[in-house]
C-alpha cells in the first residue's frame, strides 16, 4: 500500500471497569477498499467500531484520519469527519418515509420551513448514484419495505452526507439470499466510488465475496490484517476461533501471545 | 372550446390570404388548422384520461392504505355522520342553527386541550394533568382579572405563561429525570386539583366580568367578517397547495394531479361555506329585540391554532422530530436529535394549549370554580384525540384528529343532553365510545404491522 490509510488506529486500549476489551489494537482502513472486520462474539468488534463512531472514547492510543491525529468525542465529531455507521438494527423510523428517514436530524430547510423538494431530489440522486432501483416511491413509509430495501435505505442514508468512511455492522445478518446479494453488490459499489468501507460480518461467504482486506480480532487483540486474496476460508476461521493460523496470528507475534497467556499453554 | 377558435382562425386566414397564391396555400392553411384542431381534441382527451388515471391511482392508493390499517380519521368521520343522523331523527332541534352554534362553543375547550395532547401523544407519552392544568390557568386568569384588576391581555398572558411553566416542569421530570409520564402527570393531576382549590380559597367561585374575556366564547364574529375569513382561508389554502405543487414540478418531481388539488380546495370551500352560512343564520327566538347571528369566536380561534399546529407538525424540523421520537426513539437519538428537548417542548405546547382551553372554558361559564377543567374534561380531551385517530402508541396523529374527535365528543354530549338521558347513561356511552376508539386504534395498528403499513 503506497497510499496512507484513510483511517489508522494505533494502539487502541479500551476497558470497561476491570474488563479490558481492546488491547493495543492497530487497524488500517484504505479508501476505495472494503475492509472486513471479523471476530467471534465478544472479540471487541462493536467496541472498536463505537470508538471510531464517537460513542466510546478509547483509554489509550491514537486515531488518525486522513493522516492526522483526531479526537472523536461524539457521533457528531464522527459525522463531521465523514464517518457514518450503519447499525445492525438499522435505526430507521417506521412511521416516516424514505426521504424523511434519510434526512432525519439533518433536514434541509429554507428559513423555517422544510425544503421537501430539495431533499427528495437529493435522495433520488443518491439512490440513483448507488444504482438502487428497487424502491418504487421515495414517499413510501419505511415500514412497507423489505429487509433488503431497508438496508439499502440505511446505507444510502450514510452515503448521502459526502461521507468518506462507511462502517456497516452485520448488514446481511437478517436477509435472504437474493437480498444479501443485492446489499453486497451495493457495498462493493461504495468502495468502487472511492469510499473506505468497513464491513463487520460473521458470514465468511460475504467476507470473501466483497472484501479486499480482512482484519481479525481475537479476544481484543488484532491478530491479523491480511489481503483477502492471500488468505483462505479456513485460515480466517482459524484466526477467528483460535487467534492463529500457521504463519498468521499470535504465533507470529510472541509479544501479544505472552501478554495474555491463553494461547499455547492451556489449549 | 376548440371549435369556435378554429372557425375564427379560419376566417382570419381567409381574409388575410393573398388571392394570387391560389388553392395550394388554402389547402396548407386548412391542413395546419385541421392538424391543430384534432391535436387539441386529442390533447384534451389525453389530459382527461391521464387525470382520470392518476385520480384513480390516488384513490386506489388511499384505499390501499386504509385497508392496510392506516385509517386516520375515517372511523371518526363515519361515526360523526351516523351520530348526527340519529340525533337529528330523534330530536329535530339537534339539526338547528342554534344548536350548531351551541355545539361549537361547548366543544371548544375540550378540543383545544385535545389539540395540545396530540403533541405529547405523538412522542409516545401521555399527559393526564392537562385537564386540571387548564383549571389552574383559568384560576390564574380569574384572579388576575378580579383580585389584581389587571387588563384582559395581561391576565390571558399570565394564564398562558402559567401553562407553559407547568409544561416545562412536567417535561423536565419526564425527559430528564426519566419518571414515566403516566406517573408524573397522574401526580400532577392530583396536585393541580389541590392548587385550584387553594387558588380559589377552598371552593369559592370567581365570576368573570371582563368584556373581552367573556366574549371569547360568548361573542360572535359579524356575519360579513365571517364570510371574509372563510374566503381568506380557502384562498390561502389554494395558494399554498398550488405553490407547493409548482415547486415540486419545477424541481422535476412527481406532483399531484391538478384535479386532486382542485377537488381538495373545492371540498374545503363547500365545508367552510356551509358552516359559515349556517352560523350566520338568525338564531334569536325574537329577532326584533336581539339579533343573534355569526360564528362564535371559538371557531376562528380553533381554526387558527389548527393551521399553526398543522404547519408545525408537517413543515418544520421540530414536527418531523416529534414523529421520529414517537416512531423510534433509538433511531432519533442516533440521528442526532435532541430527544429530551423535543419531549419537553411537546409538554410545553400541551400545557399551553390546556391553558388556552381553560381560558375558553372560563369565558364560556363566565366564572371559574374548583370544577373548571376537572371532572371528565381530561378524559374527554384524551378521548377526542384518540377518537379522531391519534395513536396512543406514539408516532401517528395530526392536529386535525383532535378537532374531528372533539366534534364527535361534543355531538355525543350535546345530543344525549337533548335526549334528556341521565348522567349515568351519558358516562357509560362516552366511556364506550372511547373504548371503541382505542380498540379501533389497537386493531388498525395490528393490521398495519401485519401488512407493513404502519
Amino acid at each position: 500500500m503506497s497510499t496512507p490509510p484513510l483511517l489508522a488506529l494505533r494502539g487502541i486500549d479500551k476497558s470497561f471497569g476491570s474488563v479490558q476489551v481492546l488491547h493495543k489494537v492497530d487497524m488500517s482502513v484504505y479508501a476505495g477498499q472494503v475492509t472486513a472486520l471479523v471476530g467471534d462474539n465478544g472479540a471487541g468488534k462493536s467496541t472498536l467500531v463505537k470508538c471510531v463512531a464517537g460513542i466510546h472514547s478509547p483509554d489509550a492510543g491514537e486515531i488518525r484520519f486522513d493522516d492526522s491525529a483526531v479526537s472523536i468525542a461524539s457521533p457528531k465529531d464522527a459525522a463531521n469527519l465523514g464517518i457514518e455507521v450503519v447499525y445492525q438494527d438499522l435505526a430507521l423510523c417506521d412511521n416516516l418515509d424514505i426521504v424523511q428517514n434519510m434526512f432525519l436530524g439533518r433536514e434541509r430547510r429554507s428559513r423555517l420551513v422544510l425544503d421537501e423538494s430539495t431533499m427528495e431530489q437529493m435522495a433520488a440522486k443518491t439512490l440513483d448514484g448507488l444504482s438502487v432501483r428497487t424502491v418504487n416511491s421515495l414517499r413510501q413509509h419505511v415500514s412497507s419495505l423489505s429487509g433488503g430495501q431497508r438496508q439499502t435505505v440505511a446505507i444510502a442514508k450514510a452515503v448521502l452526507w459526502n461521507s468518506r468512511l462507511v462502517i456497516l455492522d452485520e448488514p446481511t445478518a437478517a436477509l435472504g439470499v437474493a437480498q444479501t446479494a443485492q446489499v453486497l453488490e451495493l457495498v462493493r459499489r461504495l468502495a468502487d466510488k472511492g469510499l473506505a468501507v468497513v464491513l463487520i460480518s460473521h458470514n465468511m461467504n460475504d467476507v470473501f465475496a466483497v472484501s479486499d482486506r480482512i482484519a481479525a480480532l481475537y479476544l481484543g487483540h488484532m491478530v491479523a490484517e491480511v489481503a483477502t486474496a492471500d488468505t483462505s476460508h479456513t485460515q480466517v476461521v482459524e484466526l477467528i476461533t483460535s487467534g492463529r493460523s500457521g504463519q498468521l496470528g499470535q504465533a507470529a507475534d510472541s509479544d501479544t501471545a505472552s501478554d495474555y497467556g491463553l494461547n499455547g499453554t492451556a489449549l | 372550446m376548440s371549435a369556435p377558435t378554429n372557425a375564427s382562425n379560419e376566417r382570419t386566414s381567409e381574409s388575410t390570404a393573398d388571392p394570387s397564391e391560389g388553392g395550394g396555400f388554402f389547402r396548407t392553411v386548412l391542413s395546419v388548422l385541421r392538424r391543430w384542431f384534432f391535436g387539441a381534441i386529442r390533447r384534451t382527451r389525453d389530459w382527461w384520461s391521464d387525470t382520470r388515471r392518476t385520480l384513480t391511482e390516488y384513490v386506489g392508493s388511499y384505499w390501499g392504505r386504509v385497508r392496510g390499517g392506516d385509517i386516520g380519521s375515517l372511523p371518526a368521520i363515519t361515526g360523526l355522520i351516523v351520530l348526527c343522523g340519529v340525533f337529528s331523527v330523534l330530536r329535530p332541534v339537534f339539526f338547528s342553527a342554534r344548536n350548531f352554534a351551541n355545539l361549537t362553543t361547548q366543544g371548544a375547550a375540550v378540543t383545544l386541550i385535545a389539540m395540545g395532547l396530540v403533541f405529547v401523544l405523538l412522542t409516545n407519552e401521555i399527559d393526564l394533568s392537562a385537564g386540571f392544568a387548564s383549571g389552574v390557568c383559568a384560576a390564574v386568569l380569574a384572579i388576575a382579572l378580579t383580585t389584581f384588576g389587571l387588563p384582559w391581555y395581561v391576565a390571558v398572558l399570565a394564564a398562558l405563561v402559567t401553562g407553559a411553566a407547568i409544561g416545562l416542569a412536567l417535561g423536565v421530570l419526564v425527559a430528564k429525570v426519566k419518571i414515566p409520564s403516566f406517573v408524573v402527570t397522574l401526580a400532577a393531576f392530583l396536585a393541580f386539583q389541590g392548587v385550584v382549590l387553594m387558588l380559589l380559597k377552598e371552593g369559592t367561585n370567581i365570576s368573570i366580568r371582563d368584556h373581552v374575556v367573556v366574549s371569547i366564547n360568548n361573542g360572535y364574529v359579524p356575519p360579513l367578517v365571517g364570510w371574509g375569513l372563510a374566503v381568506l382561508t380557502v384562498a390561502g389554502f389554494a395558494a399554498a397547495q398550488l405553490w407547493q405543487r409548482r415547486g415540486r414540478q419545477s424541481q422535476g418531481l412527481e406532483a399531484e394531479p391538478l384535479a386532486l388539488v382542485l377537488l381538495r380546495v373545492g371540498g374545503l370551500a363547500v365545508l367552510l361555506g356551509a358552516a359559515v352560512f349556517v352560523l350566520n343564520l338568525e338564531r334569536s327566538r325574537n329577532a326584533v329585540i336581539t339579533s343573534l347571528k355569526g360564528m362564535p369566536y371559538a371557531v376562528p380561534l380553533v381554526a387558527i391554532l389548527l393551521i399553526v399546529g398543522t404547519f408545525v407538525l408537517r413543515r418544520t424540523a421540530f414536527g418531523r422530530h416529534l414523529y421520529a421520537v414517537g416512531g423510534n426513539r433509538e433511531a432519533a437519538l442516533r440521528a442526532g436529535i435532541n430527544v429530551d428537548r423535543v419531549k419537553i417542548l411537546a409538554f410545553v405546547i400541551c400545557s399551553t394549549m390546556a391553558a388556552a382551553g381553560g381560558i375558553v372554558a372560563a369565558s364560556e361559564a363566565r366564572s371559574v370554580d374548583p370544577n373548571t377543567g376537572g371532572s371528565n374534561v381530561l378524559l374527554y380531551a384524551v378521548g377526542s384525540a384518540v377518537i379522531g385517530g391519534t395513536s396512543l402508541f406514539g408516532g401517528k396523529g395530526r392536529v386535525v384528529n383532535a378537532v374531528i374527535g372533539g366534534t364527535v365528543v361534543a355531538v355525543i354530549i350535546n345530543g344525549m343532553g337533548l335526549l334528556g338521558l341521565s348522567s349515568g347513561v351519558k358516562y357509560v356511552v362516552t366511556g364506550s365510545v372511547l373504548l371503541l376508539a382505542a380498540g379501533v386504534d389497537a386493531l388498525s395498528r395490528r393490521r398495519a404491522t401485519a401488512t407493513g403499513n404502519r
